[in-house]
């Protein structure tokens, strides 16, 4: 089994020869969807690379470089992370809504910015380091 | 310090969301908690999946977030100084000329936060907004990939693996404070502000470890 971490998630696939996976998992990991046109996600197709597509099964390493986005993984290629490129980051810090976000507190429970809608936040960081 | 922050603003609709840069995780991150239950949100995020959606580089950094959901004052530093850079590096001792002068810094800027609740004061426009946005290259892209997988193989105690890919993504994305620092407290804890860390502030210039606030009247150092 190969991890796979996606910009939200952290998913289990069978994948082979590399991140080479079936459309269907492809889809579920990434949200992309594989189209006559493509693979597309939201309003947005983008043509896969020839190369990388065979026998409904899609290269998803191949994919994402060709979007511009990062793709690294550890030696043994068993885990696999799939970054939002540099483009895409930027469009988002550019555009109004600020991207949202859910992490636990120390008990554990999880908290969602988008929840605090309605009221002026102040989201800062800080560190033990 | 955000505490006294909440309590002073909280009637008016207004929240702290104090997000924990911490790959150690929650247990790391209790004891510096000043005050357990809180009722603002202290958060742990040991990916710093924070700085890596908002493009900070260090802590502690802020985001101002408006009624909307708007971002009115993009990543900048929460009131921190260079002040640091004159202590004696040994005993950790600034002087007391300074330990004021930093508090001062710290309390304008606190102040801008009360300004900003209370009257909209110091919001900026959306084209100041999207000006002053963090540029994300390409290399910063991969740099915070990298760092994300050394966090992961970590955590699943591929130890060795992960130091190299924490390199990389210092070696890429020389600017974060987070991503360096992080990755040489999880080597030891307290190589983050070890001789490297002195050395590495040395490297870098004046008033870019913690750039100032673009707020008038904010002194830096």
């Amino acid at each position: 089994m190969t991890t796979l971490l996606t910009e939200q998630d952290v998913v289990t696939i069978h994948a082979a020869n590399g991140l080479w996976l079936t459309a269907v998992d492809a889809e579920r990991a990434t949200g992309w969807q594989l189209k006559p046109e493509g693979m597309c996600r939201d309003d947005r197709c983008v043509p896969l690379p020839k190369t990388a597509l065979r026998d409904n099964q899609v290269d998803l390493a191949a994919f994402w470089q060709s979007l511009g986005a990062p793709v690294v993984h550890d030696d043994a290629k068993n885990i696999w992370v799939l970054g939002a490129s540099a483009e895409e980051r930027n469009k988002t810090l550019a555009g109004s809504i600020v991207p949202d976000f859910t992490l636990p507190d120390l008990a554990g429970q999880p908290h969602t910015l988008s929840a605090l809608r309605g009221k002026k936040v102040f989201l800062t960081t800080w560190a033990s380091w | 310090m955000w505490q006294a922050l909440y309590d002073s603003l909280k009637v008016l609709g207004f929240m702290v969301v104090a997000v924990a840069q911490e790959s150690r995780g929650a247990e790391q991150a209790r004891s510096w908690v000043e005050q357990p239950g809180a009722k603002f949100w202290t958060l742990i995020d040991r990916e710093h999946r924070v700085s890596d959606l908002y493009g900070m580089v260090n802590v502690p950094q802020a985001v101002w977030i408006d009624e909307r959901g708007v971002i009115v004052r993009p990543a900048e530093t929460a009131g921190s100084t260079e002040h640091f850079r004159r202590m004696d590096r040994e005993s950790k001792v600034l002087a007391p000329a300074d330990v004021a002068a930093r508090a001062d810094a710290r309390a304008f800027y606190l102040d801008a936060v009360r300004d900003w609740v209370r009257t909209g004061k110091h919001a900026l426009d959306a084209t100041t907004v999207a000006r002053k946005q963090p540029r994300i290259t390409a290399n910063i892209a991969l740099a915070l990939a990298k760092f994300r997988l050394g966090v992961f193989l970590r955590d699943h105690g591929n130890i060795a693996e992960s130091i190299r890919h924490f390199a990389e993504a210092s070696r890429l994305h020389p600017d974060s404070w987070c991503l360096w620092r992080q990755a040489a407290d999880l080597e030891k804890i307290g190589k983050a502000v070890g001789p490297e860390f002195w050395d590495r502030v040395d490297q870098t210039g004046r008033n870019t470890h913690y750039p100032p606030p673009d707020i008038p009247g904010f002194r830096p150092a």
